[in-house]
């Protein structure tokens, strides 16, 4: 029982990335899926992400603006993920962001984003029919890593909070098909920006912006194999509050920014090179609310180590 | 030890959940803190103060108060009897707000509206752009567009228009002598400060009234939220105790009196004018082709008219339009000359290599589309200076119109300079010069950050000599923020101190030939 799964799990490390939004909601979705590294082994990543838009929407307001023409981002990324049980991973994220408007005077930023710590636990699992299903918490926080400057949308790097999430995930495999929904509420400390008043919907005289929560809910279904792993995945990212950008207003970080993306990834392991893998995949936003309509793709080079091979035999 | 652990995790994972829901994210906004306010001198002689507009307090009609002992007053009294000790939640809330002061208040409130109305229109299908039109001010681009120019007229015009209301209300307390309702019924417990100031009428509804219609002409569609403020201003006072009903309704009678002696000359100001059209924006073009210099071009797509180009014709309150001309500094540096290219390449040393203390700097003082503007940020740092002092409603109302109307004179003067020589910004010279914030749609040369900075900085230096060097130092971060940003040249942010101090020398002037004295 234990060792198919464990086989399963072996050499999955990372599935899925994105980066999205007018507002740079960067999240490594290495913490999204079912697959967990076993016990003393290190799954070592770099990868790549490019996102851009043109279109954004304003509130609800769809449109371009020649004064920024296509907004790029890329995202060079340093991975982590140690198995520090057979149930128990922990999940590390470094990206460092730059930005680019192709129009108009604006300056693109760069920069250390903000650090991700994952621990992943497999709750719960069992045999279902003649497949396994499995429950999975997941628990994050984020930290920003450099004091870059949140309240420059839409070229800032990201938004400056500290976040704690909690994701429930659960999923179904049965031979080489899965499926899997995940739930997630991420709770978002306030920022502190460089201005001390600020518009919203009214004035704020303070230098502190309160961040509203933020859920997230994702679907992936897909072929998953020792050697090949295709998925596609939906996800849907809501603000808990925060307000619309008024009519050619400039965006702000407590912007009410909601989207709903359909992405896939193919994954490969190598037979040939033990413990190597590569991801490519992309997303794309289908409707948003105060972002840009962003379309991403990424790549990554995974490569497995196993620190249990010198004793295991 | 792993094992256990794991055993914990599930209730580790719950505790910082619990922990992390449980942390506060209010935050405080630093005017809901301030006090209620209690003048450290009544300036009872106020009536004597030299207005800014009006020739004659004595020449408004002010109703003589209905006698104590009247059935009229009785009613009154028994109003505000009806809430003594008797007060909501809700209503706690509106005293603790409104008695921080109504000068401090409808001047937050007015903030408040130029940050909502200060956005560009948005184009035209054709790539045209369309107007704000007073006429028309519901339809988009809502009147008005709250742009600096248009707010440094509207925050002169409200504080002149509350400070001569203010001195007008002072010789008609000081003419009835009608005493505060809490004197003549001892059992009437204010929940404000007592004053020694005759109470008919009253200084928060002649600011409310004057307020009110200054505010209907410069916010036609903010009618609806503008009276109910105004409403709740006056049931606070009733609430409080502060005052009665006759006292509220004749100042805020004699408020909107004064100031529509203010939307008269708001009218006929030009600033009405201050769009211009075609041929005078291709004119300003050939102005600057005359004199050897590269003009002005939008760097917006699709290119936008230049702001206000004519707002340098608008008549200011502290001299006349011929000393606009002659406070006009000198030409800048022409495109192509040796100075002119070490200036850009000044620029563009910043636009490449911003430290993080520079971008601190530029967001601090952006000011840009959606805000308060640049005078909305001096009218708050003057805020948080004036409400230490303690200065009656009067003062509040003569230090915020200096302050105002030197900004409004300082924006005259700064836009006359802005399209007399047309010049290009920075980022049109080179364009390899990215900025750190939003790029003005109008010329460079002078910086208009600067010149609110130089004035604004001048009145208040006069106006709290004890802050030393304090504001100087400020307009000097405020005017260099615009060249770390990469959207003016160093000569545009010095000049436009130089000039900006010189206008606010003029409100000093006046200040000092008031009567009020400096505190």
């Amino acid at each position: 029982m234990m060792k198919p799964l464990r086989l399963y799990f072996y050499r999955s490390c990372l599935s899925a990335f994105l980066l999205t939004a007018l507002g740079q909601i960067a999240r490594a979705q290495t913490d999204a899926d079912a697959l967990m590294i076993p016990k003393n082994m290190f799954c070592a990543v770099a990868s790549f992400d490019h996102s851009s838009w043109t279109n954004y929407w304003e509130g609800t307001f769809k449109r371009n603006n020649l004064n920024i023409g296509t907004l790029s981002a890329n995202s060079y990324m340093a991975m982590g993920n140690y198995g520090i049980t057979n149930k128990l991973d922990l999940l590390f994220t470094v990206p460092y962001v730059t930005t680019n408007a192709s129009a108009g005077t604006l300056k693109g930023q760069s920069g250390f984003q903000d650090l991700t710590l994952t621990l992943k636990y497999l709750a719960f699992q069992t045999e279902i029919g003649k497949g396994i299903f499995s429950v999975h918490a997941i628990l994050s926080g984020t930290l920003p890593l450099s004091n870059y400057e949140p309240n420059f949308l839409p070229v800032s790097i990201g938004l400056h909070s500290q976040t704690v999430s909690l994701r429930g995930l659960v999923n179904y495999q049965t031979g080489r098909f899965f499926v899997a929904g995940a739930a997630q509420y991420i709770q978002r400390s306030d920022i502190t920006i460089d201005q001390n008043a600020y518009y919203t919907t009214q004035m704020i005289y303070s230098n502190r912006v309160y961040m509203p929560n933020v859920n997230n809910l994702l679907f992936s279904a897909g072929y998953r194999s020792l050697k090949l792993n295709i998925e596609g995945i939906v996800s849907q990212t809501t603000t808990l509050g925060g307000f619309d950008i008024r009519k050619n207003d400039m965006p702000f970080p407590s912007n009410r920014m909601n989207f709903t993306t359909a992405g896939g990834l193919v994954k490969y392991s190598f037979d040939g090179v033990t413990g190597l893998e590569l991801t490519a995949g992309g997303n794309y936003v289908l409707k948003g609310r105060n972002v840009g309509q962003s379309t991403d793709f990424f790549g990554a080079v995974q490569y497995v180590f196993d620190f249990n091979k010198k004793h295991s035999k | 030890m792993k094992r256990r652990l794991l055993n914990f995790l599930p209730l580790i994972i719950i505790a910082a959940v619990v922990f992390l829901g449980s942390c506060s994210k209010e935050i405080i906004d630093r005017t809901s803190t301030f006090q209620a306010l209690k003048p450290s001198n009544e300036d009872v002689n106020a009536d004597t103060w030299k207005t800014v507009l009006i020739a004659n307090p004595a020449a408004f009609t002010v109703a003589a108060p209905d006698a104590i002992n009247s059935a009229a007053y009785t009613a009154d009294v028994n109003e505000v009897k009806s809430y003594q000790n008797n007060l909501s939640d809700d209503q706690k809330a509106i005293i603790a707000y409104w008695r921080a002061g109504a000068v401090l208040r409808w001047n937050e409130i007015l903030r408040d509206l130029v940050a909502k109305y200060n956005l560009p229109p948005y184009q035209n299908p054709d790539g045209t752009y369309p107007f704000p039109s007073s006429a028309n001010p519901f339809a988009y681009p809502e009147f008005p567009f709250s742009n600096p120019p248009y707010a440094a007229r509207a925050y002169a015009y409200v504080s002149a228009a509350q400070y001569d209301a203010l001195v007008t209300a002072y010789h008609f307390k000081n003419l009835y002598k009608r005493a505060a309702v809490y004197k003549n019924v001892p059992s009437i417990v204010p929940v404000t400060p007592k004053s020694s100031l005759y109470s008919y009428p009253s200084e928060d509804a002649v600011v409310a009234g004057a307020t009110v219609e200054m505010l209907k002409f410069l916010f036609p569609t903010e009618v609806n939220y503008i009276q109910q403020k105004a409403n709740e201003e006056m049931q606070y006072r009733i609430m409080a105790g502060a005052n009665v009903r006759g006292e509220l309704t004749a100042g805020q009678t004699l408020g909107s009196q004064v100031a529509d002696v203010f939307v008269a000359r708001g009218k006929t100001d030009r600033a009405g004018k201050a769009i211009g059209s075609a041929p005078v924006w291709l004119a300003l073009q050939n102005n600057a082709t005359s004199r050897g210099d590269q003009y002005w071009t939008s760097l917006e797509t699709p290119a936008r008219p230049p702001m206000l180009p004519l707002f340098g014709k608008v008549l200011p309150f502290l001299f006349d339009t011929l000393t606009v001309v002659s406070l006009r500094p000198a030409p800048p540096f022409v495109a192509g000359s040796d100075a002119f290219k070490a200036e850009v390449a000044e620029v563009l040393s910043y636009s490449k290599n911003p430290t993080r203390e520079h971008q601190a700097q530029v967001e601090f003082w952006a000011d840009g589309a959606g805000t308060y503007t640049p005078p909305g940020h001096w009218n708050a740092i003057a805020e948080t200076e004036f409400v230490q002092q303690n200065y009656s409603e009067v003062r509040w109302a003569r230090n915020y119109a200096l302050l105002n109307i030197a900004e409004m004179d300082a924006a005259i003067c700064c836009w006359d300079t802005k399209y007399f020589y047309f010049n290009m910004r920075p980022s049109q010279a080179d364009p390899q010069i990215k900025t750190l914030t939003g790029i003005p749609n109008f010329p460079s040369y002078t910086s208009g950050h600067s010149n609110f900075s130089g004035a604004a900085a001048a009145v208040l230096t006069y106006l709290l000599p004890d802050r030393g060097s304090k504001f100087n130092d400020l307009a000097q971060q405020a005017s260099m923020s615009r060249l770390f940003g990469a959207i003016h040249y160093r000569s545009d942010c010095q000049v436009g101190l130089i000039t900006g101090a010189k206008v606010g020398q003029y409100a000093v002037q006046w200040a000092q030939s008031d009567g009020a004295g400096i505190k």
